[in-house]
């Protein structure tokens, strides 16, 4: 299998067979890293932003994360993250990651779901179907209205369950970089 | 042929002349007797009324449970039960299960049907993997399963008679409404207005399942089951093309317009009346034009399918105010003439009157006074704008644009109600309606289509009108006046089914699981019991054995418990604010159980 290596703010477009490839890739930097001992704060580890690259946002261990300024601004990601969420996954995660009368609280899921977990449960859906329940959550990877934005998603969820932002829409937040609006426009077709 | 009276004026009674010899006259029959239940919605004309009085207004206060049954299944239990002679049927959300109770003995189970679904299906509905109930006829109870197929069901064994696919569950089509019985037919919708599903209306024959025939929301006239000249709209010829001239390119083949909600039936009119739901997808600026027939109100002829008449009462919609809940249809007096009236509680906030045979608008009012996004309809019949609603800018999503969060529209999505069933009574003249009092912003955006998977384009946020925090209201409307004559607070939105009885009193169900009891004049609390969870379902009430019984399905979830398990929050409240509005989830977890309240024994 080959490994594509991509700038960071660079989104993969939708091609299934990309979208494993970064998969593969981060979930295998993830493990690498995880190995060296880390105060864990959440699934991917101490979620503190140490750099940066085009208003994208990365944690010691190269995981997307969000950055949240003293006066209360967002980062591009997170804020992009709340407007997703609330679009496609609130209808059964109920709002702000707090869950509903059966989908779980992404904001918990996330105090120990790693990125690389993220993406594969995002990409592939799951199913829970026993005597006593039946729930079933969708594939994703191959809509775009969800795959382009995968990021987004996990850094906005991250900082919930983190308690960085609380169950508002983020009032001010950075600007959208041009790197970020020509990835969008690639993945998403339009 | 009995001859029914029809008297106008107060206490005036609304019943149906049996003229037409090919009313299903069994069905027909059923629904005039007070003891059973022989449809969802209790009689064609969806009026959710009794005519038992042996729980009355003076004694109701001493209800006690008579019997339980648990579904065996968790999720939003929607709808009721039927009773037909001695046997109830009780149906289930997702796999749909369906049992057949023996009322004159321990109410055990006769026979009990579990269809073999993919559960790939759960995923794409929407909200919940809920089901508002079966229909009976010649022998058959009928499932609409969340795969969308229809199954006749032989009501003495359960035996599958015939099973049809209507939908296809990977382009997102699923089943969630009540089959109608009606003459030698039974008609069923499909739901997917969040997946891009061209939505229809289907007729299909009782015998042998066999399609006769099927009205698509949007499309080709042909495929609307329209006439050009004959199908009016307030009156006037829809005109050629009448769907197809509202929106761009192939939009409509991606369309929406879906029939997930309640059918009403005039025998001596021969007509069906239903409403189809939002435009696909709820980012307005991506479909321009009205949209037609989304949010529209079919009134057709149930052996043809073609359309007699429409009104479309959200063109061009832009917050997901789907029309599709019920149509009460009740004879009464307006300016001292007898009128043929269709009443409908629309998403949009607006009570609705209108002439059920031509489609005459004749009432279109707020009932709920914090709705926002119109000043109201235009009632001028010269004006061009006649019986179009006048959208204030500020709450446009369309115009304030994709990508600008629209603050503080008036209803929510969730409209000022949802699917769940209004209530009247001939005695009072009044309706009776669970109310949602939940606002909103709303912020468009641009999606991309994919069969199967959803196509929304919008987010939300929700919470209480500014100022306010109860989130429901259980409501009595005068239909004539388009005025609200009591209002019960309700600390969450009222989602159940109401149920109006002969004996002065009304019942519905919270979603912290009470079911209620109140004074059909007055509006006044009698009576409440808390059920095992919280109610999305329709209140019901049939006899057996000389006694008089009231049942209700408890089980959370529907959208309800989506969008207020956690609570909603104030908007204004700030970065780090805890609290809010009350949770559901502090009131009730995910349950499964019908409860049968009844008189305590003499």
């Amino acid at each position: 299998m080959d490994i594509i290596i991509r700038a960071p703010g660079q989104l993969p477009s939708i091609d299934e067979d990309n979208l494993l490839r970064v998969i593969c890739l981060v979930t295998a930097a993830t493990l690498l890293v995880a190995a060296g001992g880390l105060a864990f704060a959440d699934g991917s580890g101490d979620p503190a932003a140490v750099k940066s690259e085009d208003g994208k946002y990365f944690d010691k261990a190269g995981n997307p994360t969000y950055k949240i300024g003293a006066d209360g601004t967002v980062d591009w990601y997170t804020y992009s993250g709340y407007r997703r969420y609330h679009s496609e996954c609130h209808v059964c995660h109920g709002p702000d990651g707090m869950g509903s009368s059966y989908a779980p609280a992404l904001k918990d899921s996330l105090k120990t779901m790693s990125y690389g977990d993220f993406l594969s449960t995002v990409a592939s859906g799951r199913k829970n179907v026993t005597t006593s329940q039946e729930n079933v959550m969708p594939a994703f990877g191959d809509n775009p209205n969800v795959a382009c934005y995968m990021d987004d998603l996990y850094i906005y969820l991250r900082a919930r369950a983190n308690d960085a932002v609380g169950r508002v829409r983020p009032a001010k937040h950075e600007d959208k970089s041009k790197a970020y609006t020509d990835a969008e426009t690639s993945c998403m077709g339009h | 042929m009995r001859k029914l009276l029809r008297a106008t004026g107060l206490g005036a009674m609304a019943v149906f002349t049996a003229g037409s010899a090919w009313a299903n006259d069994e069905v027909n029959r059923m629904s005039q007797n007070p003891a059973e239940w022989a449809m969802p919605a209790g009689d064609y004309a969806n009026t959710r009324y009794s005519k038992l009085k042996q729980i009355n207004a003076s004694n109701v206060g001493k209800l006690q449970v008579a019997w339980t049954f648990s579904t065996g299944v968790l999720r939003g239990h929607e709808g009721g039960p039927l009773i037909i002679g001695n046997t109830m049927y009780v149906h289930t959300p997702f796999p749909n299960k369906v049992y057949a109770l023996d009322l004159a003995n321990e109410n055990k189970i006769i026979w009990s049907y579990e269809p073999k679904q993919d559960p790939n299906v759960i995923p794409v509905m929407c909200c919940d993997t809920v089901n508002r109930g079966l229909a009976y006829g010649d022998g058959k109870v009928f499932l609409h399963q969340a795969d969308d197929k229809l199954v006749a069901l032989n009501a003495r064994n359960g035996n599958v008679e015939w099973s049809i696919a209507n939908g296809d569950p990977s382009k997102g089509q699923t089943g969630t409404s009540a089959p109608l019985v009606v003459k030698d037919k039974v008609l069923v919708g499909t739901s997917g207005g969040e997946f891009g599903v061209q939505c229809s209306m289907t007729a299909y024959n009782i015998k042998d399942g066999k399609q006769a025939w099927k009205a698509y929301s949007e499309g080709p006239d042909d495929q609307i089951l329209v006439d050009a000249e004959k199908t009016t709209a307030l009156g006037k010829p829809v005109g050629k093309d009448s769907s197809l001239k509202t929106w761009e390119g192939d939009q409509w083949k991606i369309g929406g317009g879906c029939t997930w909600g309640w059918v009403a039936y005039d025998p001596s009119l021969n007509l069906v009346y239903y409403g189809s739901g939002n435009p696909s997808t709820w980012n307005p600026k991506q479909r321009p034009g009205d949209n037609k027939w989304s949010m529209t109100i079919f009134a057709r002829n149930p052996d043809t399918g073609m359309a007699k008449w429409v009104y479309q009462m959200t063109p061009h919609d832009e917050w997901d105010y789907d029309g599709v809940n019920e149509m009460i249809l009740t004879d009464q007096s307006i300016d001292g003439k007898a009128r043929k009236l269709l009443t409908h509680f629309d998403r949009n906030g607006l009570g609705y009157t209108l002439d059920r045979n031509d489609g005459e608008l004749l009432v279109a009012q707020k009932y709920d006074p914090k709705v926002n996004w119109t000043s109201g309809v235009d009632m001028n019949k010269n004006s061009p704008t006649y019986g179009r609603p006048k959208v204030v800018d500020e709450y446009s999503t369309d115009k304030q644009g994709e990508d600008h969060n629209n603050k503080g529209i008036c209803p929510a999505a969730l409209g000022s109600k949802d699917e769940q069933p209004a209530a009247y009574s001939p005695d009072t003249q009044l309706f009776y309606v669970p109310t949602n009092h939940v606002c909103m912003d709303y912020e468009p955006f641009k999606v991309s289509y994919t069969a199967g998977q959803p196509y929304v384009g919008a987010t939300l946020s929700m919470y209480p009108p500014p100022g306010e925090t109860n989130m429901g209201n259980f409501i009595a409307w005068d239909g004539k006046t388009g005025k609200i004559v009591w209002s019960n607070k309700e600390q969450f939105s009222v989602w159940s089914g109401a149920l109006a009885t002969a004996g002065g009193v009304v019942f519905y169900g919270t979603l912290e699981g009470y079911l209620k009891a109140v004074d059909a004049k007055t509006g006044k609390e009698l009576y409440k019991f808390k059920t095992p969870s919280g109610i999305i379902g329709n209140v019901t009430t049939y006899e057996q054995g000389g006694k008089q019984y009231v049942a209700i399905l408890s089980g959370v979830g529907g959208w309800a418990g989506i969008g207020l398990a956690a609570g909603l929050t104030d908007p204004t409240a700030g970065l780090g604010a805890v609290g809010g509005y009350a949770a559901l989830s502090n009131y009730t977890a995910l349950g499964g159980t019908l409860t049968v309240f009844s008189l305590p024994k003499e």
